[in-house]
């Protein structure tokens, strides 16, 4: 491939992509994201090139594994194109059937379709279908459409139009003003205006100055920016390229979890191609912009995501956050002027350039606008990735989108923000998704992650949780996270175990106020939001912990017992056969007693008693009632007459 | 350089452009507690110790004094409730680690901590990174450093590099603020088994 010198080549080399591809002719697209990838896509994407081949349609139609759709929940998810027919949960026993009939035959297999869970109504197209219908996906629709592989996919939707308008109609400082005009506000947690960073760095003294694409996202079920990296890693390096041009850079890093090998593949295809159409390297598109990217594989620690310890990561040193009394973006890498950025943010820079601060400004609320990518995880329906417009309520992503609570449970809370986020209680249900209304509340935005929580999560132990993956994941280094972070969780340990005192909560209260006051970095002065927002809004399960030994909901371990209704069991054996330790005593006709002593909770028996039965409880906070008499336990059924 | 005209307490500091205020109020004779700080070795801000509490451009925050460059018109407090309670909690905090302590101890008593309110911790480290820093620092040797992270963040000392170089030094030794013992008692275990530090000693 030839590379490109101008913005005219740009668009003739798009015209000659385009002009090969007939948009009327069938496309199907396999999301082989990492969600699909572990649910067997990678076996439906062989089946497909099989099938194609064995009914004759080589050549008549297209077959692309693209990256992740979103709907993680019901992968592996098939697209036909032009008509965006949506298949869902896919095996490779399907596709014959999809290939003879939709792609031959034009008909839709009804089975493998969307089925509402509300009017039972099948579904046939991706756009129909609630989850996708009440989205907003301006960065992250394209990756159900292009091979992440592939820069003529990206192409063929416009990629890389924004970079030659940039390098060729604007100034660095126009492309300044425009995200600065935007709003644009940093993805990966803070919130910061990205045109402030970004001005701050171009006006930092230095001639080397570095962007850098933050990737370490490491949030306990978040995984946004992995997938946008991984699904549409050309979106990311064209922002950071219009970055790099405002700025005055000519070096970039993209720092990569080397635990994410789909997303450090795909960036290095990427890259390659990238320099080779020559969107990257000398004299860019023939403007004279120079700009190279190296890719850095993180080890894998949480808190390398945080900016200082990044680059510290970056200089080759173990990631440690350094102080930033002096921003990073005067004193970064090698204490030159560096940039950071998050995945998404960077995404976005190409849709303000070619749409426009205007356009932009047009989408979220007052002080945050754009649309955000959330990862949608929990006790929810839909579970999966989820990008929509600020200002959304969180009632309209959780029960629009992610069409609801599991098992028709009740909404309890909903955490945000990842470990240094905090939970959001029901009263706050209709609150809508904007930075400063989540930090208001005692929560953050973070870089998107949503976990929803039904009535059977106890706060506590969420509380609990976080502190445990905070306490590995702080790197150690001042006293206040790690010494905090280690006396808090066992403060919340012993609660949860039935070991709290009197006075545990003002301790802990105490201690929160520290980590958070003193700590160095922004992990040690967050780490304690999980603690101060379940003791503020459900101070009164922690009571019930540590005064009445009882856990509402049901989930510590050494405070509920597990016990059989005598007036209900119907002595059908499943439990006595399905506990893994021999605690059930009773046989053929006889109701079944649970043996407390050997009894250890693992739930099995609650989880195989028979809806119809229900006789399995669950006890916190008062005695098991005593085992009903041996004599008493014989059940005598009228028995069929022969 | 340039000067810069800062209050401390109450009192005008003239401090140059770069300086901390640790710097700053030092030169000035205004003391600040302080532990992992030391003049030979980069400032680390670990301790927290030396937390004060700042007003610039009306807002007031705490920071590391260690580490916060001065800036014209900050307004410093080297005492005030909220700082108290911070140094209070932190001491209480390490000495779960090290009760023994004797500068851990003195600052105790001057802000009321509890060397028995936290469970002991049988460390003995409060990981101010002394001896760590001054090996890399001072000695450039390395024979030291931090193991894992978070909770379970040590130091230990590199046998190989130890077995080497720490006989003729030991110049960590009177630099640890809990206990010079522990430096040397890591050190020989280090020593009798380069090969793995955690084997357990021979039986003979």
């Amino acid at each position: 491939m030839p590379r490109i010198n101008s913005p005219a080549e740009l668009e003739e080399l798009r015209k000659g992509i385009l002009s090969k591809r007939d948009p009327n002719k069938p496309c199907i697209t396999l999301c082989s994201g990492t969600a699909c990838h572990a649910s067997g896509s990678e076996e439906v994407a062989v089946s497909i090139e099989e099938e194609i081949k064995k009914q004759g349609l080589s050549g008549k139609v297209d077959f692309r594994r693209t990256g992740c759709h979103g709907f993680c929940e019901k992968g592996p998810i098939i697209v036909i194109h032009p008509e965006k027919i949506c298949y869902l949960q896919i095996e490779p026993k399907d596709i014959p059937e999809i290939i003879s009939q939709t792609i031959k035959e034009k008909k839709v297999v009804e089975r493998l379709l969307y089925t509402d869970p509300g009017t039972n109504e099948k579904i046939i197209h991706e756009y129909e279908i609630p989850f996708y219908k009440n989205q907003k996906r301006l960065i992250f629709g394209s990756n159900g459409e292009i091979d992440p592989k592939s820069i003529d996919d990206y192409l063929a939707l416009g990629g890389y139009s924004a970079l030659a308008k940039a390098l060729f109609k604007m100034t660095p400082e126009q492309v300044l003003a425009e995200v600065k005009k935007s709003n644009l506000r940093g993805r990966g947690g803070g919130g910061f205006p990205t045109g402030r960073k970004w001005e701050e760095c171009r006006n930092a003294p230095g001639e080397i100055k570095y962007v850098i694409v933050n990737a370490d996202e490491g949030d306990p079920g978040a995984y946004m920016d992995r997938s946008l990296l991984e699904g549409n890693p050309h979106s990311v390096l064209e922002g950071l390229i219009i970055g790099a041009y405002a700025i005055g850079s000519h070096e970039g890093y993209i720092y990569v979890r080397q635990e994410y090998p789909l997303a450090v593949e795909n960036v290095g295809i990427a890259i390659e191609q990238a320099e080779k159409y020559g969107f990257l390297g000398e004299n860019i598109l023939g403007s004279g912009f120079d700009f190279t990217i190296k890719v850095h594989r993180g080890a894998g620690a949480f808190v390398s995501g945080e900016s200082s310890a990044l680059m510290t990561a970056i200089e080759g040193k173990v990631g440690e956050p350094r102080p930033k009394y002096i921003h990073t973006a005067v004193k970064g890498i090698w204490d030159r002027p560096s940039c950071l950025n998050n995945v998404e943010t960077w995404a976005t820079v190409p849709l303000i350039i070619n749409n426009g601060a205007d356009w932009f400004r047009g989408i979220g609320t007052e002080g945050s606008k754009g649309t955000k990518i959330f990862s949608l995880v929990g006790k929810v329906n839909n579970t999966g990735l989820v990008e929509v417009p600020m200002g959304m309520t969180l009632r309209e992503i959780i029960f629009n989108v992610g069409g609801g609570i599991r098992g028709g449970k009740k909404f309890k809370a909903v955490q945000t923000g990842g470990p240094s986020g905090g939970v959001i209680p029901e009263k706050y249900i209709d609150l809508p998704i904007d930075f400063d209304e989540l930090t208001k509340v005692g929560s953050m935005m973070g870089s998107g992650g949503m976990i929803v929580m039904d009535e059977d999560t106890c706060m506590v132990d969420t509380a609990r949780y976080f502190l445990n993956f905070l306490a590995d994941e702080s790197c150690g280094k001042c006293v206040p996270c790690r010494e905090g972070i280690r006396q808090m969780l066992k403060v919340l340990t012993n609660i949860t175990k039935g070991k709290g005192k009197k006075g545990d909560i003002e301790l802990l209260e105490e201690l929160a106020e520290v980590t958070r006051d003193a700590s160095l970095c922004a992990l040690g002065r967050t780490a304690a939001n999980p603690v101060m927002s379940t003791i503020h809004y459900f101070r009164d399960e922690y009571e019930a912990h540590i005064k009445e030994k009882r856990c509402p909901a049901y989930v510590c371990k050494e405070l509920i017992s597990y016990y059989i209704d005598p007036d209900k069991c119907q002595a059908c054996m499943i439990c006595l056969k399905q506990c893994p330790v021999g605690a059930i005593a009773g046989g053929k006709n006889q109701i079944h007693v649970i043996v407390q002593e050997k009894c250890i909770k693992c739930k099995t028996c609650f989880e195989v008693c028979p809806s119809r039965f229900n006789a399995v409880k669950k006890i916190s906070g008062e005695p098991v009632p005593p085992p009903i008499p041996e004599e008493a336990r014989i059940i005598a059924r009228k028995s069929k007459e022969k | 350089m340039s000067e810069i005209t800062l209050q401390i307490d109450g009192r005008e500091v003239k401090a140059k452009k770069g300086m901390t205020i640790l710097e700053a109020a030092q030169s000035a004779g205004i003391f600040i507690p302080t532990l992992c700080a030391h003049e030979k070795l980069e400032p680390y801000g670990a301790c927290r110790i030396c937390t004060v509490e700042i007003e610039t451009r009306g807002r007031t925050n705490l920071v590391a004094a260690c580490l916060y460059p001065v800036e014209p018109n900050l307004l410093v407090k080297t005492r005030s409730k909220r700082v108290d309670k911070v140094r209070k909690m932190l001491l209480e905090l390490m000495l779960a680690h090290a009760p023994d302590a004797v500068e851990l101890q003195d600052l105790a008593k001057e802000y009321g901590a509890n060397k028995d309110r936290f469970e002991k911790e049988s460390s003995f480290c409060v990981l101010c990174g002394l001896c760590v820093r001054y090996c890399a620092e001072v000695k450039k040797k390395n024979a030291i450093g931090f193991v894992d992270r978070g909770v379970r963040r040590e130091v230990a000392f590199i046998p190989e590099i130890a077995s080497r170089e720490c006989w003729d030094c030991k110049e960590c030794f009177p630099l640890c603020p809990t206990e010079a013992l522990q430096a040397a008692f890591l050190l020989t275990k280090a020593l009798m088994s380069p090969s793995s530090p955690y084997a357990p000693e021979s039986e003979e």
